[in-house]
């Protein structure tokens, strides 16, 4: 699946919710479902900053695609990750970087989180696309 | 009867709104406390007709200004207990009292000498100091907090040197509640000869501060702690270290005379206040001790003190949940965990259920690191708090649980 498809399955999924309460029970569910990060990754290291909670984030190139792994001590903020990774891993550095990530926005996450968790979230994905650019250059290099 | 919980509530306009679509609990208090009308419109009174600058024009609206400024600190002055109006400073604040000591204070300290905190303080009242002992060399120590959220008043006098230049400790700790036995720590501080400034930010609004009977040196307060405006505070200062300590900024007002060549400093308060002050922050402070005052400390006391022990047996019904702060003398100030969960995870499904509280380190990250804890969720309390406030926290955080565990 491309981006943009991953991208519209997430939001036809939360559109089935009308109630916030919901939508946090679902996040809570994928954050729990969350495959395990690697242990040797839960470091100061690949820590993100500018989260109330704390997130790992690791990432590693495989076959030319971006593969990666996170974690998080509130399953919220685990649910939230996941949804990033399920749209992101898997997929070219190039793809990542020139993305549009629309659906934080459209499934309503964006304008309802609290200012310290939106932070978080941007925090995130900055963090995935400062790995892409990185695995750019890497390889420009080679 | 003074307190009357009806009424009280409908003095804040604020309780009627609606956060998420359900009924507003505002369990925050700790942070900042809501406004009530009496305070509101003492501040547009202000602006409305009083409103000039103050101790400077000869027009009749700057004579009201200042009048009513200087009145202000009169009330303020025989709401604490101070010996004089000339120990009461307006300030921004709590933070700001603190580091305008800290930064005066800093004559006072040499290399090697120490200064004393508690490991229950909030950041405010240990980062002003840390980074004097640092410009200083001097050395930080601190007071141990035991696991119930006491602090080791037994140690205490051990830790007391000749070296020991200054003691600052809360008066309530914003994350356990506890309250601090003040008397007896300044007690043992001054058999040193060492001045104790106390931190009475979660204090002031639930319980008597009364300086001249905790003989304090020092006492800081913040105003919308305690039903009054934000950006505007007090520094208490017994008057013989007020005149002692320098000058903190300079300026307009806080001078007598200037030339070119030197200048002669104002007398106190006006040495501490230099520019324009707040004027509507400090008849807003005035306002809201008034109302404080009108529903009595004590009967606010009893009435908070009866709701957080409610609040606390409702709260352990839930499997799993540990209070964190189990002082003997505790107010106003619920922190707890529970097993296994984030406590941003509760804090966020409770403000979604319409349940304001907070969660994190509270700005006391070394005393939550001791605790070895994430952070806690923390409910605070202020007058307009009631039962079905408790009850919506307690079934809001019940719920959560059951969806995070």
């Amino acid at each position: 699946m491309t981006i943009k498809e991953k991208q519209e399955t997430i939001i036809d999924e939360f559109s089935m919710f009308d109630d916030w309460m919901d939508k946090y029970a679902y996040l809570i569910e994928l954050g729990k479902d969350l495959p395990l990060i690697n242990e040797q990754y839960k470091t100061k290291r690949y820590l993100i900053s500018g989260c109330q909670s704390r997130v790992w984030l690791h990432a590693q190139m495989q076959d030319g695609k971006m593969i990666l792994t996170a974690d998080s001590d509130a399953v919220i903020t685990k649910g939230i990750v996941s949804l990033l990774i399920r749209v992101l891993s898997g997929q070219t550095p190039y793809d990542i970087l020139k993305t549009d990530l629309v659906f934080p926005k459209k499934i309503g996450l964006s304008d309802h989180l609290s200012p310290t968790r939106a932070n978080g979230l941007q925090s995130m994905i900055k963090q995935i696309q400062l790995y892409a650019q990185a695995f750019i250059l890497k390889s420009l290099k080679k | 009867m003074n307190f009357n919980i009806e009424i009280i509530r409908n003095d804040f306009p604020i309780l009627n709104q609606k956060v998420n679509g359900k009924p507003l609990v505002y369990l925050d208090n700790a942070a900042t406390t809501q406004k009530p009308v009496q305070v509101i419109n003492r501040i547009k009174q202000y602006y409305e007709i009083e409103n000039s600058n103050v101790h400077r024009g000869v027009h009749k609206l700057s004579q009201i200004a200042t009048e009513k400024y200087e009145q202000a600190r009169k009330y303020i002055s025989g709401f604490i207990n101070a010996k004089s109006e000339n120990e009461i400073i307006f300030t921004k604040g709590t933070t700001d009292s603190i580091n305008i000591l800290a930064s005066t204070f800093a004559d006072f300290v040499n290399e090697r000498d120490e200064i004393l905190v508690s490991e229950m303080e909030h950041h405010s009242n240990l980062v002003p100091w840390q980074q004097l002992c640092k410009k200083k060399n001097a050395n930080l120590k601190v007071i141990p907090v035991l696991e119930n959220g006491e602090i080791d008043l037994v140690g205490l006098p051990s830790l007391i040197t000749p070296k020991t230049k200054l003691l600052a400790i809360a008066h309530v700790s914003n994350v356990l509640g506890t309250i601090n036995p003040i008397k007896e720590i300044v007690k043992l501080a001054h058999n040193k000869n060492v001045p104790v400034l106390v931190d009475g930010a979660q204090a002031i609004a639930h319980l008597p501060a009364d300086v001249q009977v905790l003989d304090c040196d020092f006492y800081a307060f913040s105003g919308h702690k305690a039903y009054g405006p934000m950006g505007a505070g007090v520094l208490y200062g017994k008057e013989e270290w007020l005149n002692k300590l320098p000058p903190y900024q300079f300026g307009g007002e806080m001078v007598d005379s200037v030339s070119f060549e030197e200048t002669i400093f104002n007398v106190l308060p006006y040495k501490y206040e230099a520019g324009t002050p707040n004027v509507a922050g400090a008849l807003g402070i005035e306002a809201a001790l008034k109302y404080i005052e009108s529903n009595t400390i004590d009967a606010i006391q009893a009435y908070e003190d009866d709701l957080l022990e409610y609040a606390t047996s409702e709260l352990k019904k839930i499997n799993g949940i540990r209070i964190v702060g189990e002082a003997k003398n505790k107010t106003a100030v619920l922190s707890c965990i529970v097993e296994g969960i984030h406590p941003y995870d509760i804090g966020t499904l409770l403000d979604q259920m319409g349940v304001a509280v907070r969660t994190g380190h509270h700005c006391a990250q070394p005393l939550i690191d001791s605790f070895g804890l994430p952070g806690t969720l923390r409910a605070s309390l202020a007058m307009y708090n009631n039962k079905e406030d408790i009850n919506a926290f307690v079934s809001a955080t019940q719920k959560a649980v059951n969806m995070l565990k």
